[in-house]
């Protein structure tokens, strides 16, 4: 007969996970980089360089070159250069072979520039891992099967390359903006000179190594580092004719008025307000979790953030109690942690301007809320926040604050919910759940934002066009659309 | 968020209970849409548990087990031989916690009685003809007054999903509460949707709200008996739909997924799910089972594995 | 004393698996001067059946993936053709090319699964869109894949014709059940071996040697192959491939220039899906 070992069962557990960091040992950094024009890495001419951090750490990672107006136009003469000798003859099926074995290779490395993403950025290796390095292969796949086939694109299209393009790109989703922004321009038969933010440098810089080994002729692809003036002087060289921007609505403007009169082809993407409009019959739980991803995906360091969040005012109480349980699960932290959700803002100035408009928000009169956080000591961080009782004159409710800060107001009507939701100079984004359909699409009728989400949010694919409306920009980005800004002959 | 005043099970029901209310009801339940629910499901399975939360979640993954036989050959030996593994699941580590209950067929109910007497492992019960339940009401019921009578903690039963699918919804939420009734206090009833025959998320929230409003004590996914069985996103569904009725009546409602679970990663997973839904508050066997039988090896051997550090062979673990 | 080689078996591809014909049946194939190279499997119509069954369960697997993932399968199996360049190119030596017409051969073959493998994720984008319907509706025309389709390959060229035929079908979500080239079957059996390695499901493709004028009857009374590409059918068998489609309206093409690369051949064996959907509160 067995011993009936009696063993107490155990009382209920506060079950706190283990940290579970990512090494980093997978990573190369060196301790300086030089540009990468013209096949090669080289010296910036102007013998300046500028470091750039973790914001998780503070602590510095490496030193970039701050390019000069030389070396910007070292760059673009290459980028020329390769045009008209290279890249601007060649077959598209040979371009698309090219864009092919770049894709695979970013498969390849994915791990590697995940980890190196989230270190230089702050993002949590999750996203960079699970969502940022999957898209950029994805873009360089799906944009490397259109270089052979462009006069399919759009009837009537001949289809013929405008020649250099100069591209300015954010700190948010480095290694994303640059597949979007270089794989239709390459496929389309343009050479680029692509310049990072001055936040996060690395990726772009790993990634024309990889370039590289993947025999991409010199002087197709090249990549300067710098701040503001490095890209004022690329947007501004007569060498360029084709501009691509995606950062704030500011700087935006600055450069489409400098541009005015040179015959140079722009593309703009630009901030947003999006408005996150939730019906009372929508999938509630669902809802939340879109919500939920709608600002605080990236730290809410998204130009299509869902900020401005509408409920239905049936529904108000409790769908504002369900988010802020739902925020208590939320784990802020080591970005490099695998379960970490929101990680490390990505840089002081960023930090000190959403410190400000929080305050602002709290001065307007809005109700703040903001669940218990220990977040660590040093770096940069933001407790995910949520403001009730919001106007939409409170500035909160009217400027990107570019934050995990969400703004939520209510409406009793699809007329009111669609008036306050345009109400606005962006036009980027916007989200709707509703369980009916007819209701979907008459809302996506009216609303005027370049892409609309419903019972989804932050969805993102190569074949899918992604633009503003208004001050949030022009030109799209993906899909058959997305060729259309490096061809020629369509007159925009 | 404020609880009501008084737990009240039946307040989110109409005054008058009848098919035509219950079904208006249940319309009204809030639905769920499956692309959300399974994306959930995803970024909550790339949670990353290690070192001591890992031995945390398995350790209480046994002591959550309903170690299950129901099969046609099933014998007093049997159950002998299941109840002793279910007392002392790791003949070699007693710091290894026993299981919560064993899940058996009525008839067999007297021999595991006698063989778990004296531990903490309960005896539950399927009733209410299992797996189909396709039998009078009448039959139900006296399945289960038998079952309470010869002595068990629990009762595991099956809804009429004929009936809900062809919209007798009183036909159904009545069974379950005459179910309850001869159950009483004592005995604890679990309610099993066979969420693997609902044709939807919806219909596994708006059984699950039926279930709870007709007295069940914890919502089950399965009989084991058809495919697919526990899934993580029906019990995501389960789950929320718990977290809202705790919310709108004060009354605790526990949950188990069975059937279908069969490593410690699913299991893990399944508990992480738990964890970030509902929180601690359910993260015992009071409130959470998992119904399963070739798991509780696989746990044991992962357990091991991090005490030791050595990758285990199953021939270290019996096979009852 | 010489090494002896030791010679390959050439059999059959059924849904991801290499049978032997259950008939047991093989016949030789030779070299352009008559000699016998080796012997392939005379499949019977009961391969045929099996191979149909293989294709119809894969269908939904198969149609159920993502443009991105076909494109990405189909650029994998341009990898690994082009990892085997020269014995694709030995095998087609066998049928009196040059080694250098040979090894073109194989190259033109690899750059058209290439070519079809970038339109599996944009060619919805061409040939579906929104309609503009005369009232408060959204309106959208989607290209579904026709099922089962199955290819008649052209005797020659063995690699390329056989690819040609092959690439177009699948990009556009249809499982195919492929008769190979009588004279030359060599190279699609190595084919058969390349998708074995390109993370093509079983079933998806299904690869049979043997006599056209004994199977095509067969293949083109099926109920359930919902198309047929009988580009390198002879004449005769044309006649007899559209009589029996008649039983079940079979998609039936045939390309003029066996030689083309057009997303109009993914369009052949596609239905054009329009859904309607008010738009109002």
């Amino acid at each position: 007969m067995s011993s009936k070992a009696v063993v107490p069962v155990s009382a209920p557990l506060d079950w706190q996970y283990a940290p579970s960091r990512e090494s980093t040992g997978i990573v190369a950094l060196k301790e300086r980089y030089g540009l990468f024009i013209d096949g090669k890495f080289r010296a910036p001419l102007s013998k300046k360089y500028f470091p750039t951090i973790n914001p998780a750490t503070e602590e510095e990672l490496a030193e970039v070159p701050e390019a000069g107006a030389q070396d910007v136009n070292r760059a673009v003469v290459a980028a020329r250069r390769a045009f008209d000798e290279d890249w601007g003859s060649l077959p598209g099926k040979e371009r698309a072979k090219y864009l092919f074995r770049i894709a695979r290779m970013v498969q390849e490395r994915s791990r590697e520039l995940a980890v190196l993403e989230t270190m230089d950025g702050g993002k949590p290796i999750r996203e960079a891992r699970d969502v940022d390095l999957p898209l950029v292969a994805a873009h360089f796949f799906y944009y490397a099967g259109w270089a052979d086939k462009l006069e399919y694109a759009f009837p009537g299209l001949h289809p013929e390359p405008l020649g250099v393009a100069g591209q300015v790109i954010p700190w948010n989703f480095p290694l994303m903006m640059l597949a979007w922004k270089l794989a239709p321009a390459l496929a389309a038969g343009n050479t680029v000179v692509l310049k990072p933010a001055e936040t996060t440098p690395l990726s772009a810089l790993h990634f024309a190594e990889l370039a590289s080994e993947a025999g991409l002729p010199p002087g197709v692809v090249n990549i300067i580092t710098g701040a503001g003036a490095t890209g004022g002087a690329l947007v501004a060289h007569p060498g360029v004719d084709k501009v691509a921007f995606t950062g704030s609505t500011s700087v935006g403007k600055l450069i489409r008025s400098q541009l005015a009169g040179s015959g140079k082809r722009l593309t703009l993407e630009l901030g947003g307000k999006a408005a996150h409009v939730i019906f009372e019959d929508a999938p509630l739980d669902q809802a939340i979790e879109g919500v939920i991803n709608g600002i605080f995906f990236n730290q809410g360091h998204v130009c299509c953030a869902g900020s401005r969040l509408f409920v239905q005012e049936s529904i108000h109480d409790r769908f504002v109690d369900k988010l802020k349980r739902r925020l208590s699960t939320l784990r802020v932290g080591d970005p490099l942690d695998k379960n970490t959700d929101v990680g490390a803002i990505n840089s002081a100035e960023q930090l000190a301007r959403i410190t400000e408009l929080v305050e602002a928000g709290q001065l307007e009169g809005a109700e703040i809320y903001q669940p218990e956080c220990v977040l660590p000591r040093n770096g940069f961080w933001f407790v995910p926040t949520l403001f009730t009782g919001v106007s939409q004159s409170h500035r909160i409710a009217q400027e990107e604050i570019f934050g995990p800060v969400l703004s939520i107001m209510s409406f009793r009507t699809p007329e009111e919910a669609v008036e306050k939701a345009n109400n606005t100079p962006y036009g980027l984004s916007a989200g709707v759940w509703t369980q009916k359909g007819s209701r979907i699409l008459w809302m996506a009728d009216q609303l005027k934002a370049g892409v609309v989400w419903a019972n989804t949010y932050n969805k993102f694919d190569p074949s899918s066009p992604f633009g503003g409306y208004k001050e949030s920009g022009f030109g799209r980005e993906g899909g058959r659309h997305g060729l259309l800004p490096y061809l020629k002959g369509i007159g925009l | 968020m404020a609880l009501p005043a008084t737990a009240e099970r039946t307040s989110l029901l109409p005054g008058r209970i009848n098919t035509a209310t219950l079904g208006s009801y249940l319309r009204s339940v809030s639905t769920v849409d499956e692309v959300g629910v399974n994306e959930r499901v995803a970024a909550l399975s790339t949670r990353s548990i290690k070192k001591d939360s890992k031995l945390a979640a398995l350790e209480l993954a046994v002591s959550m087990m309903d170690l299950t036989t129901l099969e046609g050959k099933d014998t007093p030996g049997k159950i002998a031989q299941m109840c002793s593994k279910a007392m002392r699941p790791d003949p070699v580590d007693p710091s290894v916690p026993s299981v919560a209950a064993v899940c058996i067929y009525p008839a067999m109910v007297p021999h595991a009685i006698e063989a778990v007497r004296g531990s903490r492992v309960k005896v539950a019960s399927v009733a209410t003809y299992f797996p189909s339940g396709q039998v009078d009401t009448k039959l139900k019921i006296e399945e289960t007054r038998r079952v309470v009578e010869l002595g068990v903690d629990e009762v595991d039963m099956v809804i009429d999903r004929g009936a809900f699918l062809s919209g007798q919804y009183f036909k159904v939420f009545d069974e379950i509460r005459k179910v309850k009734e001869v159950c009483g206090g004592a005995v604890k009833l679990k309610v099993i949707l066979e969420t693997g025959e609902l044709g939807s998320l919806d219909d596994v929230r708006r059984t699950s709200m039926l279930a709870m409003s007709a007295g069940a004590d914890t919502i089950k996914t399965s009989t084991g008996k058809v495919q697919p069985a526990a899934t993580l996103p029906v019990t995501l569904v389960m789950l929320e739909a718990i977290r809202d009725f705790y919310s709108a009546t004060g009354v605790q409602v526990g949950m188990k997924p069975a059937g279908g679970i069969r490593t410690s990663k699913e299991a893990i997973r399944f508990l992480v799910v738990l964890n970030e839904t509902l929180g601690s508050g359910w993260m015992t066997p009071d409130w959470f089972r998992f119904g399963a039988s070739t798991l509780l090896n696989d746990v044991l051997m992962q357990i091991r594995w991090l005490k030791t550090g050595r990758y285990q062979s199953a021939d270290y673990f019996t096979k009852d | 004393m010489t090494r002896l080689d030791v010679r390959k078996t050439y059999k059959l591809y059924i849904n991801g698996e290499f049978p032997r014909s259950e008939s047991g049946r093989s016949y030789p194939a030779l070299d352009s001067h008559g000699g016998v190279v080796a012997r392939v499997a005379l499949a019977s119509r009961k391969d045929l059946r099996d191979a149909v069954r293989a294709a119809r369960m894969a269908v939904p697997l198969w149609a159920g993936k993502t443009g991105y993932n076909r494109g990405q399968i189909l650029y994998r199996i341009a990898e690994m053709v082009e990892d085997r360049i020269e014995t694709f190119a030995d095998q087609l030596t066998l049928g009196g090319l040059t080694i250098a017409r040979a090894r073109s051969e194989v190259i033109r073959t690899i750059d058209r699964l290439v070519w079809y493998a970038g339109w599996c994720d944009k060619f919805s984008q061409v040939y579906g869109n929104l309609n503009p319907v005369a009232g408060p509706f959204f309106n959208i025309s989607a290209p579904e894949p026709t099922g089962v389709v199955g290819v008649v390959a052209p005797a020659e060229p063995a690699l390329l014709g056989l690819v040609s035929r092959l690439a177009p079908a699948l990009a556009g979500g249809n499982t195919l059940v492929i008769l190979a080239s009588e004279p030359e079957p060599l190279p699609a059996i190595t084919l058969a071996e390349v998708l074995e390695t390109a993370d093509v499901p079983g079933g998806v493709i299904n690869i049979l040697t043997g006599s056209p004028v004994e199977l095509v009857p067969w293949l083109a009374d099926h109920m359930d192959v919902n198309g047929l590409d009988a580009t390198g059918a002879a004449e005769e068998l044309r006649i007899r491939i559209d009589q029996g489609s008649v039983h079940n309206i079979k998609r039936v093409v045939a390309v003029d220039d066996p030689d083309t690369q057009s997303p109009f051949l993914i369009a052949a064996f596609t239905e054009v899906k329009t859904v309607w959907h008010p738009k109002g509160l």
